[in-house]
C-alpha cells in the first residue's frame, strides 16, 4: 500500500458486496422492526412539532406582535431562521449536484440523505417569510396570477426574487431527489414481501426495469439536473444576500454579501450533514458505506468554506474602515463592543477560530470531535445571521431611533419547533425511503472492484 | 457488456440489456447513441426563460406601468434573477418529463416482469432480451445464439 493510499481511507470498505448492500439498505425500509428508541425519538420530535403548530396558530390568531419584532428591529428571528435553514439545505444540493459534475465518487453514499436534508430544510425555511407576513392568509399575492385587482408583484424587488428562487429551488430539489430514487424503488418493489409494499414501491418505481436505453436517458437527465441545480444553489443564497444588500442599512449594504452568503450556507450545511450522518451511521451500522473518508472530506469542505466566511468578516471590517463612512465604521465597532458583543465574539470563535482545528487530519478523522465541531459551526452560523439581522438594524443612523431586540418565548418555540419538524421529516425519511442510493453504490462497487470479482458468477455450468 | 456487443454484431436490433445499475457503454454497445433528452431540456430552459421575462415585461410595460425608484418600465437588469430561476425551472421540469416520456414510463406492466428471476434485474443480475419483433428473430437459432454467450439461463418470455 502506498503512503497516499494509507492516509486516504477508502470510499467504501473493501469486501462490501452488491448483494450485501442491497439487502442492508432495502431491509431498513422493508423489514426492520420499529425499535423502542425510535418510538421515543419520534415522540420527542412530535412534541416539538406540536410546539411549532401551537406557536403558529397563536401567531395567526394574535399577529406578529407575539414575536419580539419591533421598530427599529422589524426583522427578528423569522429572518434569522429563514436564512439559516435555507443555508443548511445548500450543502445537500452541493453534494448532489456539484460533486456529481466533478465526478467525486465519494458523494454516492451520502447524497440521498443530504438531498432529503435539503428538502426538509427548505420546507422549514420557506415557512418563516410566510409567517412573518402581516397577513399570512394572502401569501399568494406573492405569485403573479391574473387577479381582479389587476396588480402584479414588484418584480424589481429582491424579496420577490426570493419567492421565485426558493420555490424553484424546492421544486428542482424535489425532482432531483425523486429521479435519484426511481431505480431504488424498483429494487424495493422486487424485494417486497407483501402486496401492499409491492404496490406502493411499484407505483413509485413507475415501472422501472433497468433497460440500458432507460439508464442512458436517466443518466443524461440526472446529469443535466445536476448541471441546473449547481448554478441554482448559488443563485438562491445570492438572492437571499441581495435581500439585505439592496437596503441602505449599514452592515447590509455591501457587495460581498452574495458570495459570502453562499459560502456560509455551504459551511453550515456540511456541518448539518455531519450532525445527521454521524449518528445515522452509528445507529444503522453504515460504517461500510459512510466511511471516515466522507467525514474527512466534509471536514475539508467545512475548513475551506469557513475560511471564505472568515474572509467575508475581514472584508466587512476592512471596508467599514477604508470606506470612510462614519455609520459603517460605527456598525463594526458596535458589533464588536456594543450591547450584542456576545454574538459577534461567538461567531468569531465558532466560525473563525474553532474550524482551524480542521487543518489537522487527527481532528478530521476523529468521529466524536467532528460531531462536536459540526454543532459548534451550526451555532456559529445561526449566530452570524443573528448578528447580520439584529445588530445592523438596532443602531442605524440616528441615535434617537436606536432600540434593542428581545426575542419572546414564541420566537424560541418557533425556532425549536422547526427543529422538531425537520427531525420528524427526517425520521420518517429514514424509515420510508432507502437512505443510500443503492444503484449508485452498486455502480461504485463494480468500478472499484473490477477484476476482484470471481468470474464464477457467469460460468456456463449454471445454464439450463 | 461483451455479450451485448456480440448481440449487436450478430445483427439483432430489437435487443435490450437490463442491469441493476447504470453500465457505461452498454446502450452504445446495443446501438443506442442519441437520447434526445438534452434537446428537450434546452427547449424547456429557453421557453421558461423567455416566458419568465415576457411575464415581467408584460406586467411592467403593458399591463400596469408603474414608476418605482425612477427605473424604466422595462428595467431588464432587475428582471435577470427571475428570468434565470424560470429558465432553471423550465429546464428541470422538462428533464424529468422528457426522461420519463421518452422511456415510456410510467409503465405499470411489462411482459418481462413475468420472466423468472427478473426481479434480480434490479438487484444483482444482468439480462439481455431479444424481441420477437427483431427481423433476425428465429426461436431456435436465437436461443442457440444466446446459449453461445454462456449465460446463467435462457428463457422465453410470453408476450
Amino acid at each position: 500500500m502506498s503512503k497516499v493510499e494509507a492516509r486516504t481511507p477508502p470510499v467504501i470498505h473493501r469486501g462490501t458486496t452488491v448483494d450485501g448492500i442491497t439487502a442492508q439498505i432495502s431491509d431498513m425500509v422493508l423489514k426492520r422492526p420499529i425499535h423502542r428508541s425510535y418510538v421515543v425519538a419520534m415522540g420527542l420530535v412530535m412534541m416539538l412539532t406540536m410546539a411549532l403548530l401551537y406557536s403558529v396558530v397563536w401567531l395567526f390568531y394574535e399577529g406578529v406582535g407575539v414575536w419580539g419584532v419591533q421598530i427599529p428591529v422589524a426583522w427578528g428571528f423569522a429572518i434569522v431562521n429563514f436564512v439559516w435553514w435555507i443555508g443548511i439545505g445548500h450543502a445537500g444540493t452541493f453534494i448532489s449536484a456539484m460533486l456529481l459534475l466533478m465526478r467525486q465518487d465519494w458523494r454516492t453514499s451520502i447524497n440521498r440523505f443530504a438531498e432529503a436534508m435539503t428538502l426538509f430544510a427548505v420546507a422549514c425555511a420557506g415557512m418563516f417569510p410566510l409567517l412573518h407576513l402581516g397577513r399570512p392568509w394572502v401569501f399568494y399575492w406573492l405569485f403573479p396570477y391574473p387577479n381582479t385587482m389587476k396588480l402584479w408583484p414588484q418584480f424589481r424587488s429582491p424579496l420577490v426574487w426570493d419567492v421565485f428562487a426558493v420555490s424553484t429551488y424546492f421544486i428542482i430539489s424535489l425532482i432531483f431527489w425523486y429521479v435519484g430514487t426511481i431505480p431504488d424503488w424498483a429494487t424495493l418493489r422486487d424485494r417486497a414481501d407483501n402486496k401492499a409494499k409491492w404496490f406502493v414501491c411499484g407505483v413509485l418505481a413507475l415501472g422501472w426495469r433497468g433497460a440500458s436505453r432507460h439508464w442512458k436517458r436517466y443518466q443524461t437527465a440526472y446529469l443535466l439536473l445536476g448541471g441546473l441545480a449547481a448554478p441554482l444553489v448559488i443563485s438562491v443564497h445570492s438572492v437571499v444576500g441581495m435581500d439585505f444588500s439592496a437596503a441602505i442599512v449599514p452592515g447590509w449594504h455591501t457587495t460581498i454579501f452574495p458570495p459570502y452568503f453562499v459560502a456560509g450556507a455551504i459551511f453550515s450545511g456540511f456541518a448539518m450533514v455531519l450532525t445527521l450522518a454521524i449518528p445515522l451511521r452509528a445507529i444503522y451500522g453504515l460504517h461500510d458505506v459512510v466511511t471516515i473518508r466522507h467525514i474527512d472530506n466534509c471536514g475539508k469542505l467545512m475548513l475551506i468554506t469557513g475560511l471564505i466566511v472568515a474572509y467575508g468578516y475581514a472584508a466587512e471590517m476592512f471596508m467599514g474602515w477604508y470606506g470612510g463612512s462614519t455609520f459603517d465604521w460605527f456598525m463594526d465597532w458596535n458589533r464588536a463592543s456594543g450591547p450584542y458583543l456576545w454574538s459577534w465574539w461567538t461567531i468569531i470563535f465558532c466560525n473563525v477560530v474553532a474550524p482551524q482545528a480542521l487543518w489537522f487530519r487527527q481532528v478530521r478523522q476523529n468521529v466524536p470531535t467532528m460531531f462536536f465541531m459540526s454543532i459548534i459551526v451550526q451555532i456559529g452560523m445561526w449566530t452570524e445571521r443573528f448578528v447580520i439581522v439584529i445588530t445592523s438594524l438596532h443602531r442605524d443612523f440616528m441615535p434617537s431611533a436606536w432600540g434593542m431586540y428581545e426575542p419572546t418565548v414564541f420566537d424560541w418555540s418557533t425556532l425549536l419547533g422547526t427543529f422538531g419538524f425537520f427531525l420528524l421529516c427526517f425520521f420518517l425519511f429514514v424509515r420510508l425511503v432507502p437512505m443510500i442510493s443503492m444503484s449508485e453504490v452498486r455502480e461504485l462497487i463494480h468500478q472499484t472492484d473490477q477484476g476482484r470479482h470471481e468470474p464464477a458468477d457467469f460460468s456456463p455450468k449454471y445454464a439450463k | 457488456m461483451e455479450a451485448a456487443k456480440k448481440v449487436h454484431e450478430a445483427g439483432y436490433r430489437r435487443a435490450e440489456g437490463y442491469s441493476p445499475h447504470a453500465v457505461t457503454g452498454l446502450s452504445e454497445a446495443l446501438g443506442f447513441e442519441k437520447t434526445g433528452v438534452p434537446l428537450i431540456v434546452f427547449i424547456g430552459g429557453i421557453v421558461g426563460g423567455l416566458g419568465g421575462y415576457f411575464m415581467m415585461w408584460y406586467a411592467n410595460v403593458i399591463s400596469y406601468p408603474w414608476n418605482i425608484g425612477g427605473k424604466p418600465p422595462n428595467s431588464w437588469p432587475a428582471f435577470i434573477p427571475i428570468t434565470f430561476e424560470m429558465t432553471v425551472l423550465g429546464a428541470g421540469l422538462m428533464a424529468l418529463l422528457g426522461m420519463l416520456v421518452l422511456n415510456g414510463l410510467p409503465c405499470p406492466y411489462h411482459p418481462l416482469f413475468r420472466a423468472p428471476t427478473f426481479e434480480q434485474a434490479s438487484q444483482n443480475q444482468y439480462f439481455i432480451c431479444i424481441e420477437v419483433a427483431d427481423p433476425l428473430f428465429d426461436l431456435d437459432r436465437t436461443r442457440d445464439f444466446l446459449m453461445s454467450l454462456s449465460p446463467l439461463a435462457v428463457v422465453e418470455v410470453p408476450w
